[in-house]
Protein backbone atom coordinates (compact mmCIF):
# COMPACT_ATOMS: atom_id res chain seq x y z
CA UNK A 1 0.00 0.00 0.00
CA UNK A 2 0.76 3.78 0.05
CA UNK A 3 3.83 5.02 2.01
CA UNK A 4 1.48 7.07 4.48
CA UNK A 5 0.43 3.72 6.26
CA UNK A 6 3.77 3.29 7.26
CA UNK A 7 4.28 6.81 8.48
CA UNK A 8 4.37 7.19 12.29
CA UNK A 9 1.74 9.78 12.93
CA UNK A 10 3.21 13.21 14.77
CA UNK A 11 2.50 13.75 17.96
CA UNK A 12 1.59 17.07 19.27
CA UNK A 13 0.91 16.62 23.11
CA UNK A 14 3.89 15.89 25.08
CA UNK A 15 4.06 15.04 29.11
CA UNK A 16 7.11 16.68 30.34
CA UNK A 17 9.51 15.43 32.38
CA UNK A 18 9.13 17.26 35.57
CA UNK A 19 5.00 17.85 35.93
CA UNK A 20 3.77 16.02 38.90
CA UNK A 21 0.92 13.96 38.14
CA UNK A 22 -2.18 13.25 39.90
CA UNK A 23 -3.85 9.64 39.20
CA UNK A 24 -7.57 10.08 39.16
CA UNK A 25 -8.95 6.77 37.77
CA UNK A 26 -6.36 3.07 38.76
CA UNK A 27 -6.92 0.03 37.11
CA UNK A 28 -5.38 -2.75 38.82
CA UNK A 29 -5.56 -6.24 37.99
CA UNK A 30 -8.92 -5.74 35.88
CA UNK A 31 -10.53 -8.95 34.20
CA UNK A 32 -13.90 -8.57 31.96
CA UNK A 33 -16.37 -11.18 31.28
CA UNK A 34 -19.14 -11.51 28.57
CA UNK A 35 -20.96 -14.98 30.16
CA UNK A 36 -17.76 -17.10 29.91
CA UNK A 37 -15.86 -15.15 27.64
CA UNK A 38 -13.16 -13.67 29.29
CA UNK A 39 -12.89 -10.10 26.89
CA UNK A 40 -10.21 -8.67 29.22
CA UNK A 41 -7.12 -9.81 31.00
CA UNK A 42 -5.35 -8.49 33.68
CA UNK A 43 -5.59 -4.89 32.74
CA UNK A 44 -3.76 -2.23 34.78
CA UNK A 45 -3.50 1.31 33.93
CA UNK A 46 -3.95 4.79 35.32
CA UNK A 47 -5.61 7.97 33.98
CA UNK A 48 -4.35 11.11 35.26
CA UNK A 49 -6.14 14.72 36.12
CA UNK A 50 -5.84 17.02 33.27
CA UNK A 51 -4.70 14.36 30.91
CA UNK A 52 -5.70 12.55 28.15
CA UNK A 53 -5.32 9.42 27.34
CA UNK A 54 -5.91 6.95 24.36
CA UNK A 55 -7.29 3.32 24.01
CA UNK A 56 -5.77 1.89 20.88
CA UNK A 57 -5.83 -1.52 18.74
CA UNK A 58 -7.88 -3.18 16.66
CA UNK A 59 -11.51 -4.08 16.56
CA UNK A 60 -12.60 -6.69 19.28
CA UNK A 61 -9.19 -5.88 21.31
CA UNK A 62 -11.58 -4.80 24.23
CA UNK A 63 -11.12 -0.54 24.44
CA UNK A 64 -14.64 0.10 24.95
CA UNK A 65 -15.08 -2.89 27.13
CA UNK A 66 -13.18 -0.67 29.39
CA UNK A 67 -13.91 2.33 28.52
CA UNK A 68 -17.37 0.64 29.30
CA UNK A 69 -16.30 -0.31 33.12
CA UNK A 70 -15.01 3.03 34.49
CA UNK A 71 -18.59 4.08 34.15
CA UNK A 72 -19.97 0.85 35.20
CA UNK A 73 -22.17 1.18 31.65
CA UNK A 74 -21.94 -2.61 31.68
CA UNK A 75 -24.60 -3.06 34.07
CA UNK A 76 -26.99 -2.32 32.34
CA UNK A 77 -26.50 -5.90 30.76
CA UNK A 78 -27.08 -9.02 32.15
CA UNK A 79 -24.46 -11.53 32.20
CA UNK A 80 -21.69 -9.19 32.12
CA UNK A 81 -19.44 -8.53 35.71
CA UNK A 82 -16.00 -7.49 36.02
CA UNK A 83 -13.37 -8.67 38.59
CA UNK A 84 -10.51 -6.60 40.27
CA UNK A 85 -10.76 -3.02 41.07
CA UNK A 86 -11.61 -0.09 39.77
CA UNK A 87 -10.56 3.13 41.67
CA UNK A 88 -12.15 6.93 41.59
CA UNK A 89 -10.39 8.77 43.88
CA UNK A 90 -10.33 6.36 46.47
CA UNK A 91 -13.04 4.58 46.45
CA UNK A 92 -13.60 1.38 44.07
CA UNK A 93 -16.25 1.79 41.65
CA UNK A 94 -16.87 -1.70 41.36
CA UNK A 95 -17.93 -2.44 44.35
CA UNK A 96 -21.35 -3.56 45.03
CA UNK A 97 -22.40 -0.72 47.30
CA UNK A 98 -21.52 1.60 44.48
CA UNK A 99 -23.98 4.22 43.84
CA UNK A 100 -24.60 3.59 39.62
CA UNK A 101 -26.40 7.04 39.03
CA UNK A 102 -23.70 9.68 41.15
CA UNK A 103 -21.22 7.35 40.16
CA UNK A 104 -22.13 8.51 36.16
CA UNK A 105 -22.63 12.11 36.80
CA UNK A 106 -18.85 11.96 38.13
CA UNK A 107 -17.95 10.20 34.37
CA UNK A 108 -19.59 11.65 31.68
CA UNK A 109 -19.45 9.24 28.75
CA UNK A 110 -19.95 10.69 24.88
CA UNK A 111 -20.76 7.60 22.05
CA UNK A 112 -19.90 6.58 18.85
CA UNK A 113 -23.12 7.85 17.84
CA UNK A 114 -24.42 11.62 18.45
CA UNK A 115 -27.88 10.68 20.76
CA UNK A 116 -29.25 13.61 21.60
CA UNK A 117 -32.66 13.43 23.52
CA UNK A 118 -35.92 13.33 21.70
CA UNK A 119 -36.23 16.96 23.13
CA UNK A 120 -34.80 20.62 22.53
CA UNK A 121 -31.65 22.00 22.39
CA UNK A 122 -32.35 23.52 25.42
CA UNK A 123 -34.09 20.83 27.58
CA UNK A 124 -30.99 18.09 26.29
CA UNK A 125 -28.72 20.47 28.71
CA UNK A 126 -30.89 21.84 31.35
CA UNK A 127 -32.41 17.86 31.85
CA UNK A 128 -29.15 16.80 32.99
CA UNK A 129 -28.61 19.85 35.44
CA UNK A 130 -32.24 19.44 36.85
CA UNK A 131 -31.52 15.67 38.04
CA UNK A 132 -29.11 17.32 41.04
CA UNK A 133 -29.66 21.00 41.34
CA UNK A 134 -32.37 22.95 41.92
CA UNK A 135 -32.29 26.34 40.39
CA UNK A 136 -33.84 29.37 39.15
CA UNK A 137 -34.29 30.06 35.22
CA UNK A 138 -32.39 32.51 35.33
CA UNK A 139 -29.67 30.38 36.62
CA UNK A 140 -30.52 27.63 34.22
CA UNK A 141 -29.85 29.64 31.74
CA UNK A 142 -26.51 30.38 32.12
CA UNK A 143 -25.47 26.85 32.99
CA UNK A 144 -26.85 25.82 29.64
CA UNK A 145 -25.44 28.71 27.90
CA UNK A 146 -22.29 28.18 29.62
CA UNK A 147 -22.50 24.03 28.63
CA UNK A 148 -23.01 24.95 25.11
CA UNK A 149 -20.38 27.32 25.12
CA UNK A 150 -17.88 25.31 26.45
CA UNK A 151 -18.72 22.34 23.41
CA UNK A 152 -18.32 25.10 21.34
CA UNK A 153 -21.85 24.89 20.08
CA UNK A 154 -23.64 28.45 21.68
CA UNK A 155 -22.91 30.43 18.81
CA UNK A 156 -24.78 28.18 16.34
CA UNK A 157 -27.80 27.31 18.46
CA UNK A 158 -28.01 30.21 20.64
CA UNK A 159 -31.33 31.64 18.06
CA UNK A 160 -33.00 27.86 17.92
CA UNK A 161 -32.73 26.78 21.12
CA UNK A 162 -36.24 25.24 21.48
CA UNK A 163 -35.66 23.47 18.30
CA UNK A 164 -35.55 19.51 18.72
CA UNK A 165 -31.68 18.33 19.60
CA UNK A 166 -32.44 15.59 16.62
CA UNK A 167 -32.81 18.31 13.92
CA UNK A 168 -29.44 19.16 14.52
CA UNK A 169 -26.48 18.17 11.98
CA UNK A 170 -24.09 15.15 13.33
CA UNK A 171 -21.37 17.16 14.50
CA UNK A 172 -23.47 19.69 15.86
CA UNK A 173 -25.65 16.53 17.70
CA UNK A 174 -22.39 15.16 18.70
CA UNK A 175 -21.16 18.46 20.43
CA UNK A 176 -24.45 18.60 22.16
CA UNK A 177 -23.89 15.48 23.33
CA UNK A 178 -20.65 16.57 25.19
CA UNK A 179 -22.56 20.01 26.06
CA UNK A 180 -24.78 17.35 28.00
CA UNK A 181 -22.03 15.64 29.86
CA UNK A 182 -20.44 18.62 30.86
CA UNK A 183 -23.49 20.65 32.06
CA UNK A 184 -23.44 17.62 35.03
CA UNK A 185 -20.14 19.00 35.94
CA UNK A 186 -18.14 15.29 35.99
CA UNK A 187 -14.64 15.00 36.89
CA UNK A 188 -14.18 11.94 33.86
CA UNK A 189 -15.42 12.08 30.23
CA UNK A 190 -14.84 9.34 28.68
CA UNK A 191 -15.19 9.21 24.78
CA UNK A 192 -15.98 6.31 23.11
CA UNK A 193 -15.13 6.72 18.83
CA UNK A 194 -16.84 10.16 19.10
CA UNK A 195 -15.87 10.92 15.81
CA UNK A 196 -16.37 8.09 13.83
CA UNK A 197 -19.54 8.99 12.38
CA UNK A 198 -18.78 12.18 11.64
CA UNK A 199 -16.96 14.46 8.78
CA UNK A 200 -13.27 15.60 8.92
CA UNK A 201 -14.19 19.12 9.96
CA UNK A 202 -16.50 17.91 12.92
CA UNK A 203 -13.75 15.73 13.83
CA UNK A 204 -11.48 18.86 14.18
CA UNK A 205 -13.71 20.73 16.17
CA UNK A 206 -14.41 17.89 18.52
CA UNK A 207 -10.59 17.30 18.86
CA UNK A 208 -9.94 21.07 19.67
CA UNK A 209 -13.18 20.69 21.80
CA UNK A 210 -10.79 17.68 24.06
CA UNK A 211 -7.49 19.53 23.96
CA UNK A 212 -9.39 22.45 25.69
CA UNK A 213 -11.42 20.34 28.02
CA UNK A 214 -8.57 18.64 28.87
CA UNK A 215 -7.57 21.43 31.64
CA UNK A 216 -10.61 20.90 33.54
CA UNK A 217 -11.14 16.94 33.42
CA UNK A 218 -9.90 13.53 33.26
CA UNK A 219 -10.34 12.32 29.78
CA UNK A 220 -10.00 8.76 28.03
CA UNK A 221 -10.69 8.68 24.33
CA UNK A 222 -11.05 4.82 22.46
CA UNK A 223 -10.45 5.86 18.96
CA UNK A 224 -9.40 3.50 15.86
CA UNK A 225 -7.74 6.58 14.00
CA UNK A 226 -4.19 6.74 14.98
CA UNK A 227 -3.60 9.92 13.91
CA UNK A 228 -6.08 11.60 16.49
CA UNK A 229 -5.11 9.49 19.26
CA UNK A 230 -1.19 10.97 18.48
CA UNK A 231 -3.29 14.32 18.02
CA UNK A 232 -5.63 14.39 21.12
CA UNK A 233 -3.78 12.37 24.12
CA UNK A 234 -1.41 12.81 26.12
CA UNK A 235 -1.01 8.99 27.30
CA UNK A 236 -2.24 5.95 25.08
CA UNK A 237 -2.51 2.53 25.66
CA UNK A 238 -2.20 -0.39 22.84
CA UNK A 239 -4.65 -2.89 23.65
CA UNK A 240 -4.73 -6.31 21.56
CA UNK A 241 -7.12 -9.52 21.93
CA UNK A 242 -7.96 -8.35 25.60
CA UNK A 243 -4.37 -7.62 26.79
CA UNK A 244 -3.03 -4.17 27.67
CA UNK A 245 0.01 -4.55 25.57
CA UNK A 246 1.79 -1.31 25.86
CA UNK A 247 0.67 1.63 27.96
CA UNK A 248 3.08 5.03 28.21
CA UNK A 249 3.48 8.55 27.01
CA UNK A 250 2.05 8.89 23.82
CA UNK A 251 5.36 10.33 22.56
CA UNK A 252 7.04 6.86 23.34
CA UNK A 253 4.78 5.04 21.97
CA UNK A 254 4.22 6.41 18.73
CA UNK A 255 8.32 6.95 18.51
CA UNK A 256 9.78 4.16 20.22
CA UNK A 257 7.41 1.59 21.56
CA UNK A 258 8.94 -1.28 23.20
CA UNK A 259 6.46 -3.96 22.21
CA UNK A 260 6.59 -5.36 19.03
CA UNK A 261 3.05 -5.42 18.45
CA UNK A 262 2.46 -1.73 18.85
CA UNK A 263 5.15 -1.54 16.68
CA UNK A 264 3.34 -3.33 14.02
CA UNK A 265 0.04 -1.80 14.56
CA UNK A 266 1.34 1.62 14.71
CA UNK A 267 2.51 1.43 11.87
CA UNK A 268 0.34 -0.21 9.67
CA UNK A 269 1.05 -3.92 9.16
CA UNK A 270 -2.23 -4.96 11.05
CA UNK A 271 -5.04 -4.06 12.47
CA UNK B 1 -11.39 -17.66 -25.31
CA UNK B 2 -14.54 -17.46 -23.48
CA UNK B 3 -17.41 -16.67 -25.19
CA UNK B 4 -18.63 -13.37 -22.92
CA UNK B 5 -22.46 -13.45 -23.30
CA UNK B 6 -24.38 -10.22 -22.42
CA UNK B 7 -26.56 -10.25 -19.20
CA UNK B 8 -29.65 -9.45 -21.12
CA UNK B 9 -29.66 -11.97 -23.67
CA UNK B 10 -28.29 -15.01 -21.28
CA UNK B 11 -31.14 -17.97 -20.82
CA UNK B 12 -30.67 -17.89 -17.08
CA UNK B 13 -31.84 -14.04 -17.57
CA UNK B 14 -35.12 -14.37 -19.17
CA UNK B 15 -35.81 -17.21 -17.84
CA UNK B 16 -35.61 -15.14 -14.52
CA UNK B 17 -37.82 -12.35 -16.33
CA UNK B 18 -40.53 -14.60 -17.29
CA UNK B 19 -41.08 -16.24 -13.45
CA UNK B 20 -40.65 -12.29 -12.91
CA UNK B 21 -43.98 -11.13 -15.34
CA UNK B 22 -45.41 -14.08 -13.68
CA UNK B 23 -45.36 -13.57 -9.94
CA UNK B 24 -46.10 -9.63 -10.43
CA UNK B 25 -49.44 -10.64 -12.00
CA UNK B 26 -50.39 -13.24 -9.52
CA UNK B 27 -49.45 -10.64 -6.83
CA UNK B 28 -51.49 -7.79 -8.74
CA UNK B 29 -54.13 -10.51 -8.98
CA UNK B 30 -54.43 -11.46 -5.27
CA UNK B 31 -54.34 -7.77 -4.34
CA UNK B 32 -57.15 -6.94 -6.60
CA UNK B 33 -59.24 -10.12 -5.30
CA UNK B 34 -58.86 -8.94 -2.29
CA UNK B 35 -59.11 -4.79 -2.76
CA UNK B 36 -62.83 -6.27 -4.84
CA UNK B 37 -64.71 -6.94 -1.80
CA UNK B 38 -63.19 -4.41 0.44
CA UNK B 39 -64.63 -1.67 -2.04
CA UNK B 40 -67.77 -3.89 -2.68
CA UNK B 41 -68.28 -3.44 1.57
CA UNK B 42 -67.62 0.14 1.35
CA UNK B 43 -69.64 0.56 -1.31
CA UNK B 44 -72.92 -1.02 -0.54
CA UNK B 45 -72.24 1.04 3.11
CA UNK B 46 -72.32 4.05 1.65
CA UNK B 47 -75.50 3.71 -0.74
CA UNK B 48 -77.53 2.11 1.94
CA UNK B 49 -76.49 4.31 5.07
CA UNK B 50 -75.55 7.47 3.63
CA UNK B 51 -79.08 8.13 3.09
CA UNK B 52 -80.12 7.61 6.91
CA UNK B 53 -77.66 9.67 7.96
CA UNK B 54 -79.04 13.33 9.13
CA UNK B 55 -78.90 14.96 12.35
CA UNK B 56 -81.87 13.03 14.08
CA UNK B 57 -79.33 9.99 13.97
CA UNK B 58 -77.38 12.07 16.30
CA UNK B 59 -79.91 13.46 18.56
CA UNK B 60 -83.11 11.29 18.65
CA UNK B 61 -83.34 7.75 20.52
CA UNK B 62 -83.69 4.36 18.85
CA UNK B 63 -87.25 4.07 18.21
CA UNK B 64 -89.88 1.27 17.84
CA UNK B 65 -90.60 -0.28 14.66
CA UNK B 66 -92.35 1.59 12.66
CA UNK B 67 -91.79 5.14 14.03
CA UNK B 68 -88.74 7.47 13.25
CA UNK B 69 -86.05 7.71 15.84
CA UNK B 70 -82.08 8.10 15.61
CA UNK B 71 -78.72 6.16 17.37
CA UNK B 72 -78.41 8.74 19.87
CA UNK B 73 -78.34 6.34 22.95
CA UNK B 74 -76.37 3.67 21.52
CA UNK B 75 -73.73 5.95 20.42
CA UNK B 76 -73.35 7.82 23.35
CA UNK B 77 -73.24 3.94 24.81
CA UNK B 78 -70.56 3.05 22.41
CA UNK B 79 -68.47 6.32 23.25
CA UNK B 80 -68.71 5.80 27.20
CA UNK B 81 -67.68 2.28 27.37
CA UNK B 82 -64.94 2.73 24.71
CA UNK B 83 -63.41 5.78 26.61
CA UNK B 84 -63.65 3.66 30.10
CA UNK B 85 -62.11 0.36 28.38
CA UNK B 86 -59.28 2.60 27.27
CA UNK B 87 -58.99 4.37 30.45
CA UNK B 88 -59.13 0.84 32.39
CA UNK B 89 -56.66 -1.06 29.73
CA UNK B 90 -54.62 1.76 28.58
CA UNK B 91 -52.60 2.12 32.05
CA UNK B 92 -52.41 -1.62 32.32
CA UNK B 93 -51.25 -2.04 28.79
CA UNK B 94 -48.37 0.33 29.06
CA UNK B 95 -47.42 -0.64 32.76
CA UNK B 96 -46.87 -4.10 31.33
CA UNK B 97 -45.21 -3.14 28.18
CA UNK B 98 -42.71 -1.04 29.84
CA UNK B 99 -42.00 -3.99 32.18
CA UNK B 100 -41.28 -6.08 29.43
CA UNK B 101 -39.46 -3.57 27.42
CA UNK B 102 -37.12 -1.83 30.00
CA UNK B 103 -37.48 -4.21 32.94
CA UNK B 104 -37.64 -7.51 32.47
CA UNK B 105 -36.34 -7.78 29.11
CA UNK B 106 -33.78 -10.10 29.91
CA UNK B 107 -36.52 -12.01 32.21
CA UNK B 108 -38.00 -15.62 31.89
CA UNK B 109 -41.20 -14.07 33.11
CA UNK B 110 -40.77 -11.73 30.23
CA UNK B 111 -41.24 -14.52 27.56
CA UNK B 112 -43.77 -16.25 29.53
CA UNK B 113 -46.08 -12.53 29.73
CA UNK B 114 -45.39 -12.17 26.03
CA UNK B 115 -46.47 -15.59 25.24
CA UNK B 116 -49.84 -15.40 27.26
CA UNK B 117 -50.51 -11.89 25.92
CA UNK B 118 -50.38 -13.00 22.11
CA UNK B 119 -52.97 -15.50 23.21
CA UNK B 120 -55.25 -13.11 24.30
CA UNK B 121 -54.40 -10.82 21.36
CA UNK B 122 -55.72 -13.38 18.91
CA UNK B 123 -58.35 -14.88 21.42
CA UNK B 124 -61.80 -15.32 19.92
CA UNK B 125 -63.81 -12.28 20.93
CA UNK B 126 -66.92 -13.74 21.73
CA UNK B 127 -65.02 -15.96 24.81
CA UNK B 128 -63.78 -12.30 26.15
CA UNK B 129 -67.04 -11.50 26.24
CA UNK B 130 -68.35 -15.19 28.25
CA UNK B 131 -65.70 -14.73 30.78
CA UNK B 132 -66.91 -11.38 31.59
CA UNK B 133 -70.36 -12.60 31.95
CA UNK B 134 -69.03 -15.18 34.40
CA UNK B 135 -66.76 -12.86 36.54
CA UNK B 136 -69.21 -10.17 36.49
CA UNK B 137 -72.63 -10.36 35.11
CA UNK B 138 -73.49 -13.72 36.75
CA UNK B 139 -72.06 -12.41 40.33
CA UNK B 140 -74.03 -9.14 39.45
CA UNK B 141 -77.04 -10.92 38.72
CA UNK B 142 -77.97 -8.44 35.78
CA UNK B 143 -76.47 -7.07 32.87
CA UNK B 144 -74.17 -3.82 33.09
CA UNK B 145 -72.29 -0.68 31.28
CA UNK B 146 -69.15 -1.54 33.32
CA UNK B 147 -69.32 -5.15 32.63
CA UNK B 148 -69.10 -4.17 29.05
CA UNK B 149 -66.37 -2.20 29.57
CA UNK B 150 -64.68 -3.89 31.24
CA UNK B 151 -64.79 -6.76 28.53
CA UNK B 152 -63.24 -3.95 26.38
CA UNK B 153 -60.83 -3.47 28.36
CA UNK B 154 -59.92 -6.92 28.27
CA UNK B 155 -59.37 -6.55 24.24
CA UNK B 156 -57.32 -3.08 24.56
CA UNK B 157 -54.71 -4.60 27.30
CA UNK B 158 -52.90 -7.37 24.93
CA UNK B 159 -53.39 -4.51 22.09
CA UNK B 160 -51.09 -1.82 23.94
CA UNK B 161 -49.22 -4.31 25.99
CA UNK B 162 -47.69 -5.30 22.18
CA UNK B 163 -47.56 -2.07 20.59
CA UNK B 164 -45.80 -0.38 24.16
CA UNK B 165 -43.47 -3.43 24.39
CA UNK B 166 -42.58 -3.26 19.93
CA UNK B 167 -42.26 0.82 19.94
CA UNK B 168 -39.79 0.69 23.29
CA UNK B 169 -37.39 -2.10 22.07
CA UNK B 170 -37.47 -0.45 18.76
CA UNK B 171 -35.69 2.49 20.36
CA UNK B 172 -32.01 1.77 20.11
CA UNK B 173 -29.93 0.69 23.45
CA UNK B 174 -27.36 4.16 22.60
CA UNK B 175 -30.55 5.90 23.88
CA UNK B 176 -30.61 4.46 27.18
CA UNK B 177 -26.88 4.40 27.56
CA UNK B 178 -26.75 8.01 27.05
CA UNK B 179 -29.54 8.67 29.22
CA UNK B 180 -27.89 6.41 32.10
CA UNK B 181 -24.67 8.18 31.00
CA UNK B 182 -25.51 11.15 32.53
CA UNK B 183 -26.51 9.03 35.71
CA UNK B 184 -30.54 9.69 35.01
CA UNK B 185 -32.49 6.80 37.04
CA UNK B 186 -34.11 3.92 34.98
CA UNK B 187 -37.11 4.97 36.04
CA UNK B 188 -36.65 8.95 34.90
CA UNK B 189 -35.03 7.71 31.64
CA UNK B 190 -38.29 5.59 30.71
CA UNK B 191 -40.77 8.58 31.67
CA UNK B 192 -38.15 11.30 30.55
CA UNK B 193 -36.52 9.97 27.18
CA UNK B 194 -38.10 6.63 25.96
CA UNK B 195 -41.61 7.73 26.04
CA UNK B 196 -40.67 10.63 24.66
CA UNK B 197 -39.05 8.80 21.99
CA UNK B 198 -41.62 5.99 21.31
CA UNK B 199 -44.59 8.32 22.08
CA UNK B 200 -45.93 8.71 18.36
CA UNK B 201 -46.22 4.25 18.30
CA UNK B 202 -47.16 4.19 21.47
CA UNK B 203 -50.67 6.37 20.94
CA UNK B 204 -50.69 4.81 17.51
CA UNK B 205 -51.05 1.59 19.99
CA UNK B 206 -53.59 3.11 21.58
CA UNK B 207 -56.22 4.32 18.58
CA UNK B 208 -55.66 0.83 16.95
CA UNK B 209 -57.15 -0.46 20.00
CA UNK B 210 -59.99 1.63 19.65
CA UNK B 211 -60.67 1.02 16.48
CA UNK B 212 -60.17 -2.40 17.51
CA UNK B 213 -63.27 -2.07 20.38
CA UNK B 214 -65.37 0.25 18.68
CA UNK B 215 -66.82 -2.30 16.15
CA UNK B 216 -66.85 -5.70 18.68
CA UNK B 217 -70.02 -7.13 19.14
CA UNK B 218 -69.61 -10.65 20.64
CA UNK B 219 -68.52 -8.84 24.17
CA UNK B 220 -71.10 -6.80 24.82
CA UNK B 221 -73.71 -9.11 23.90
CA UNK B 222 -72.83 -11.17 27.08
CA UNK B 223 -72.44 -7.56 28.88
CA UNK B 224 -74.11 -4.54 28.51
CA UNK B 225 -76.76 -6.46 26.54
CA UNK B 226 -78.56 -3.14 25.18
CA UNK B 227 -81.28 -0.82 26.22
CA UNK B 228 -83.79 1.30 24.37
CA UNK B 229 -84.01 4.14 26.22
CA UNK B 230 -81.44 6.72 27.14
CA UNK B 231 -79.18 5.51 30.09
CA UNK B 232 -76.44 6.98 31.74
CA UNK B 233 -76.59 4.66 34.66
CA UNK B 234 -73.16 2.17 34.06
CA UNK B 235 -74.97 -0.23 36.46
CA UNK B 236 -77.67 -0.99 34.14
CA UNK B 237 -78.00 -2.28 30.37
CA UNK B 238 -76.36 -0.15 28.39
CA UNK B 239 -76.79 0.24 24.65
CA UNK B 240 -74.55 0.28 21.86
CA UNK B 241 -74.28 0.61 18.30
CA UNK B 242 -72.02 -2.94 17.38
CA UNK B 243 -74.80 -4.33 19.09
CA UNK B 244 -77.92 -2.23 17.82
CA UNK B 245 -76.39 -2.73 14.40
CA UNK B 246 -77.07 -6.64 15.06
CA UNK B 247 -80.29 -6.76 16.45
CA UNK B 248 -81.93 -3.80 14.09
CA UNK B 249 -79.99 -5.65 11.29
CA UNK B 250 -81.72 -9.49 12.01
CA UNK B 251 -84.85 -7.20 12.51
CA UNK B 252 -87.94 -7.17 9.59
CA UNK B 253 -88.37 -3.47 10.16
CA UNK B 254 -87.03 -1.50 6.91
CA UNK B 255 -86.52 1.50 9.26
CA UNK B 256 -84.50 -0.41 11.57
CA UNK B 257 -82.81 -1.67 8.77
CA UNK B 258 -81.96 1.73 7.82
CA UNK B 259 -80.59 2.76 10.53
CA UNK B 260 -78.88 -0.52 11.24
CA UNK B 261 -76.87 0.58 7.99
CA UNK B 262 -76.15 4.31 9.34
CA UNK B 263 -74.85 3.19 12.30
CA UNK B 264 -72.39 0.67 10.44
CA UNK B 265 -71.25 3.70 8.59
CA UNK B 266 -70.73 5.87 11.63
CA UNK B 267 -68.60 2.57 13.46
CA UNK B 268 -66.54 2.72 9.77
CA UNK B 269 -66.13 6.27 8.84
CA UNK B 270 -64.99 6.79 13.03
CA UNK B 271 -62.61 3.62 12.56
CA UNK B 272 -61.37 5.35 8.98
CA UNK B 273 -60.77 8.47 10.83
CA UNK B 274 -58.70 7.07 13.73
CA UNK B 275 -56.93 4.80 11.35
CA UNK B 276 -55.99 8.23 9.45
CA UNK B 277 -55.18 9.62 12.51
CA UNK B 278 -52.72 6.74 13.55
CA UNK B 279 -51.28 7.05 10.53
CA UNK B 280 -50.30 10.31 10.65
CA UNK B 281 -48.79 9.72 13.93
CA UNK B 282 -46.79 6.64 12.71
CA UNK B 283 -45.33 8.66 9.96
CA UNK B 284 -44.04 11.27 12.36
CA UNK B 285 -42.41 9.02 14.43
CA UNK B 286 -40.72 7.30 11.20
CA UNK B 287 -39.44 10.81 9.82
CA UNK B 288 -37.73 12.43 13.14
Amino acid sequence: MSMANFTVPTVTNSVGANETLTEKVTVKDLDFFYGDHRALKNINVSLYHGKVTAFIGPSGCGKSTLLRILNRMYDLYPNQRATGTVRLDNDNILSPSQDLNLLRAKVGMVFQKPTPFPMTIYENIAFGIRLYEKLPKSELDDRVKHALARAALWDEVKDKLGANGQSLSGGQQQRLCIARTVAVRPEVILFDEPCSALDPISTAKIEELIDELKEDYTIAIVTHNMQQAARVSDFTAFMYLGELVEYGDTTKIFTTPNDRRTQDYITGRFG
Amino acid sequence: MATLISGASSPLYAARRRKNAITMTLAYAATGFGLIWLALILIVLFWQGFSGLSLAVFTQMTPPPGSAGGLLNPIMGSLVMTIIAVVIGTPLGMLAGTYMAEYGRYDKLSSVVRFINDILLSAPSIVIGLFVYEIMVAQMGHFSGWAGAVALAVIVVPVVVRTTEDMLTLLPDTLREAAASIGLPRSLMIQKVAYRAARAGMITGVLLAVARISGETAPLLFTALNNQFWSTNMNAPVSSLPVVIFQFALSPYKDWQNLAWTGALIITLAVLALSIVARFLGGQSKKS
